[in-house]
């Protein structure tokens, strides 16, 4: 189903197979097959102890005391603190996302703290720490603290929040504004003055949670005599924390040494920094001299770990006659949470991904965020990228409805053309650089999809059929773009040992995507080796110590480019050492096998007995070079590169028990260059089972008292094999002329559209007057209790 | 940690005696006392199904399990799934002969963070034992108790798929 129309990078030789666009099986697998793959909690030093939390249970209150003479007694509990025992290290953590510079801005900073002092302002968050032999005494330990908290109203609704009466969450601010950004483009109220149609509606979509299916984790070993300080972090960005821990501690970088493991899935907030617990823990192991673990365990990561989405928006679209966009009016309100460490990504996210494909000549769009008693919002797969699709796409379909034309027409009406591109959308985004889409061909796009799902003749066909029999089936298409693969930068280093296997390191940290693979075949492509002849490193600042992280769908994009010029550069380095060694000119040499060949004689060298004589013994080298068959380089866009994607899918609803089957669902996506179709198709895969689960299945449920009420995998339910569909792919690629490799990012993709996609669906199939799904996640209540609605208003009596 | 409990159990061949608290649960025992990590805990109240080995030869969710339970059992974990190819009794990822269910899952790309992969092939080896030829909607099914937040299922359920029409007699 794959179409590649782009020439691998590099000089080939067609003897050799090639890596790049290859199915490559992964590296990683047989690691994690066997149980041999170290996981955070998987590490076991001699001596380690213990830590548990005690966390809050009121979201709002005035912390009056915390007594730990109990806890302290108790037999195995070595240690244990509260926020007045941190001394100077207590500190609010780092404003990990400064505002962009965009006009007239607002932005109130409360960061996350490490142990509540005075006030709590979730339930969950952390008030005392207990470091016990095991994990059994430090909970026994953790239950005998006692807190002494004054409960005042919570906030747990976002408009209400803003009211002039509100509880006031933090006491250094007039409100519990967090933020206010307004961008313009062009002139919205003309474009609404001379419009054929307005259209006005408010839609909200709620928090979910991120679930990986490995919780947090922070292992800590100060070595005192090796000045050697050793954290094991889930965290999607070693080497921020490495920098992060070392100015806290005191400690120079070279003595910190950070290690993201296998991380059994990030989704985002394994990015956000700090948590309390990565502060905490390495203090405790240096202030004890024994290693120190903490394992959050699933009902902590329902409160402790960061959460999403939470907006409001009330939106307008004027149309022409035809269904051309004049223009998009959008305020919204957005939700942080207690502190907002993470600025303004999600809102930022959601004002630039709203405009999606489409040619938007005029744009208003005004937010406002609001700090709330419940736990931290930052970046979950799509990071606000969701809600800007939804209340597009939804404004789309009801344009549609009013003018009488068809979804799939409305869209490829509006489409950027593939030579409308760069396109400047004049807002700024995320990266803090203007909104400029880089490539796409969307008509394309949409065709493809509408083709493998038979759009054209589903009404008439299908769904006529389907009708007739009583039954309540329907269709839905929607568009989407993602802005990926954002700076700064990232680097890699590729070595090629005596031995002829070549070894990549680079600095982001992996949680399933497949790095070792899909980095290996960059390099591999380069060298003439085999992808599985690749040793791939990542996540381990004592092996390479520059980048940033894991987020934004970037991985591919920008570590990516940076081992595919690492390996360019050892490639030219091969090619002049073997020039010599061979006595041929370059131009002569190819690279197949492990091997480079003097084309059209038999004579040739390994890279491994190449690799040995870079790094002579004795004798003399050439003045100023380098040892080795080794090459760092880095990688920095100058923007991101914007993927995107239609997806497409027939839906049953069953309206008597607001059961539903997906029958189809169909994904066209163009991520620019593929490096490995399968993985790609894995990335696609998870990302539309995860935007199931958020249409459909989970909601975090807080009560009026910003309680969560919903913390278990028996009550947060997440889609299981019997929920998500087999899920029909096919690439078009659009190479981004941003970068050398000409990718796009692709993590979070699978997941931005669904919700859109899915109440498109539910309305097509049934056709109810009045009914319209304006709010994301449904549910099997939710929707039973807005099919009722309708058919009352539709039928009175 | 007060009382303690000496109990006896084989693990992937290899018998243990060790004293334990009542309250231990199997999962930690295995994890943490014996040290044989593949076995992951995600939720720890019986709904992720990562942290499922074999019992006497039957899928179970060990951290559902007090360690004092399994006491004379016969337990296998992922790290027992895969043959050594040097007979030593210690599997090493190079050179072990993958058991054909891990061989569908590379195979297939039927996982990818794999922190839930070892539990759903511990619930997949009796499973396929007694369900040699199973259709989709059976996979589908069985796979359903196990969560996996990565592939949307659908690579795991041509895993199984591709390894019941090698494993079939």
């Amino acid at each position: 189903m794959s179409q590649h129309t782009t020439a691998p990078p590099g000089t080939e030789s067609p003897a050799r197979p090639r890596q790049v666009g290859a199915s490559s099986r992964r590296n990683e697998d047989r690691r994690l097959l066997t149980g041999e793959a170290l996981f955070v909690d998987d590490v076991h030093l001699d001596g380690m102890l213990h830590a548990a939390f005690v966390r809050s249970d009121y979201a709002h209150g005035i912390l009056k005391g915390v007594d730990l003479s109990a806890a302290l007694e108790h037999p195995g509990v070595i240690a244990a603190y509260a926020a007045q025992d941190l001394g100077d290290y207590w500190e609010p953590g780092p404003l990990l996302v400064p505002p962009p510079p965009i006009e007239r801005l607002e932005f109130h900073a409360a960061t996350q703290v490490p142990l509540a002092r005075d006030k709590v302002r979730h339930v969950g968050e952390p008030i005392a720490v207990i470091v016990a032999r095991s994990r059994y005494e430090a909970e026994d330990g953790a239950a005998l603290v006692e807190v002494d908290i004054d409960p005042l109203p919570a906030v747990s609704e976002l408009a209400p929040g803003l009211e002039p009466d509100a509880p006031r969450i933090h006491d250094q601010f007039e409100s519990n504004l967090a933020a206010h950004v307004i961008q313009e483009k062009g002139a919205w109220d003309e474009a609404r003055a001379r419009a054929h149609r307005v259209i006005t509606r408010e839609f909200v979509y709620d928090r979910g949670a991120s679930a990986p299916m490995e919780n947090r984790g922070v292992v800590a070993n100060w070595d005192a005599r090796s000045r050697e300080l050793t954290v094991w972090d889930t965290t999607q960005a070693p080497i921020p924390i490495r920098n992060g821990l070392a100015a806290m501690l005191g400690l120079p970088q070279s003595e910190v040494r950070v290690i993201a493991p296998f991380i059994g899935g990030g989704f985002g907030p394994k990015i956000m920094m700090f948590y309390p617990e990565e502060v905490l823990i390495p203090w405790i192991s240096m202030r004890l001299g024994r290693p120190v673990k903490w394992i959050e365990d699933r009902q902590e990561s329902f409160f402790a770990t960061t959460q999403e989405r939470g907006q409001a928006h009330e939106a307008e679209i004027a149309v022409d006659e035809e269904g051309r966009i004049l223009g998009v009016r959008d305020v919204f309100l957005t939700d942080t949470g207690a502190y907002n460490p993470y600025g303004l990504t999600i809102p930022i996210n959601t004002q630039c991904t709203l405009l999606g494909p489409y040619r938007v000549p005029n744009y208003y769009t005004e937010f406002r965020m609001v700090f709330t008693n419940k736990p931290i919002c930052t970046p979950v797969r799509g990071a606000g990228r969701q809600h800007g699709v939804f209340v597009m796409e939804r404004l789309l379909d009801r344009a549609a409805d009013e003018l009488g034309i068809d979804r799939v027409e409305i869209r490829r009406l509006n489409y950027l053309k593939p030579d409308e591109f760069p396109h400047d959308h004049e807002i700024i985004f995320q990266d803090f650089s203007p909104l400029v889409y880089d490539s796409g061909n969307y008509a394309e796009v949409m065709d493809r999809a509408a083709e493998m799902i038979d759009y054209a003749g589903f009404a008439s066909g299908e769904g006529a059929a389907a009708r007739a029999q009583g039954r309540h089936v329907g269709i839905g298409v929607v568009s989407y773009v993602e802005g990926t693969g954002i700076g700064p930068y990232e680097g890699a280093r590729v070595t090629i040992e005596p031995s002829g296997r070549v070894n990549l390191v680079t600095g982001v940290g992996t949680q399933g995507q497949g790095h070792f693979t899909s980095f290996a075949q960059l390099v591999a492509e380069q060298l003439g080796v085999g992808t599985e002849d690749v040793e791939v490193v990542t996540g381990d600042t004592a092996r390479f110590a520059w980048g940033t992280g894991t987020f934004a769908s970037r991985g591919a994009v920008v570590a990516g480019n940076a081992c595919h010029a690492a390996a360019v550069l050892v490639r030219e380095k091969v090619l002049a050492l073997a020039s010599t060694v061979l006595e041929a000119a370059v131009e002569d040499l190819e690279l197949a096998h492990g091997q480079v060949r003097v084309a059209g004689s038999g004579a040739s060298i390994s890279l491994g007995d190449l690799a040995a004589r870079a790094n002579p013994l004795r004798g003399a080298v050439t003045p100023g070079a380098e040892p080795g068959l080794e090459a760092t380089a880095y990688f920095g866009p100058e923007r991101g590169a914007t993927a995107n994607g239609v997806h497409a899918m027939i839906l049953e609803v069953h309206p008597e028990t607001a059961e539903i089957d997906i029958l189809r669902y169909v994904v066209v996506h163009d991520c620019g260059r593929v490096i490995n179709p399968m993985i790609v198709e894995g990335q696609i895969h998870g990302g539309v089972a995860h935007g199931i689960g958020n249409s459909y299945y989970e909601q975090l449920v807080f009560d009026e008292g910003a309680q969560l009420l919903n913390a278990s995998f028996m009550d947060y339910l997440l889609p299981t094999a019997t929920d998500v569909p087999t899920i029909e792919t096919a690439h078009v690629e659009t190479p981004s002329p941003l970068n050398p490799l000409g990718v796009k990012g692709v993590g979070e993709a699978g997941a931005i559209p669904v919700g859109a996609l899915f109440a498109q669906a539910l309305e097509d199939a049934l056709d109810i007057d009045g009914f319209e799904v304006r709010e994301m996640p449904m549910s099997p209540n939710r929707l039973f209790e807005l099919i009722r609605d309708a058919r009352e208003k539709d039928d009175p009596c | 940690m007060g009382e303690t409990l000496t109990i006896r159990l084989t693990v992937n061949g290899t018998t243990y005696e060790r004293s334990v608290a009542p309250r231990l649960l199997l999962s930690d025992f295995i994890r943490h006392e014996i040290h044989l990590t593949g076995t992951h805990v995600g939720c720890e109240h019986g709904v992720c199904g990562a942290c499922t080995i074999l019992v006497n030869g039957e899928s179970v969710r060990s951290c559902l399990m007090f360690a004092v339970q399994a006491d004379g059992a016969e337990v296998t974990t992922v790290e027992g799934l895969a043959t050594p190819a040097d007979g030593s009794g210690i599997p090493h990822p190079e050179d072990a002969d993958l058991h054909p269910i891990q061989e569908a899952f590379r195979e297939a790309h039927g996982l990818q963070c794999g922190f839930c992969t070892p539990g759903i092939l511990m619930t997949l080896v009796p499973f396929l034992r007694e369900n040699p030829r199973p259709d989709e909607e059976r996979i589908r099914e069985v796979l359903s108790g196990h969560l996996c937040r990565c592939t949307g299922y659908q690579n795991i359920v041509k895993a199984v798929q591709l390894a019941a029409e090698q494993m079939a007699p």
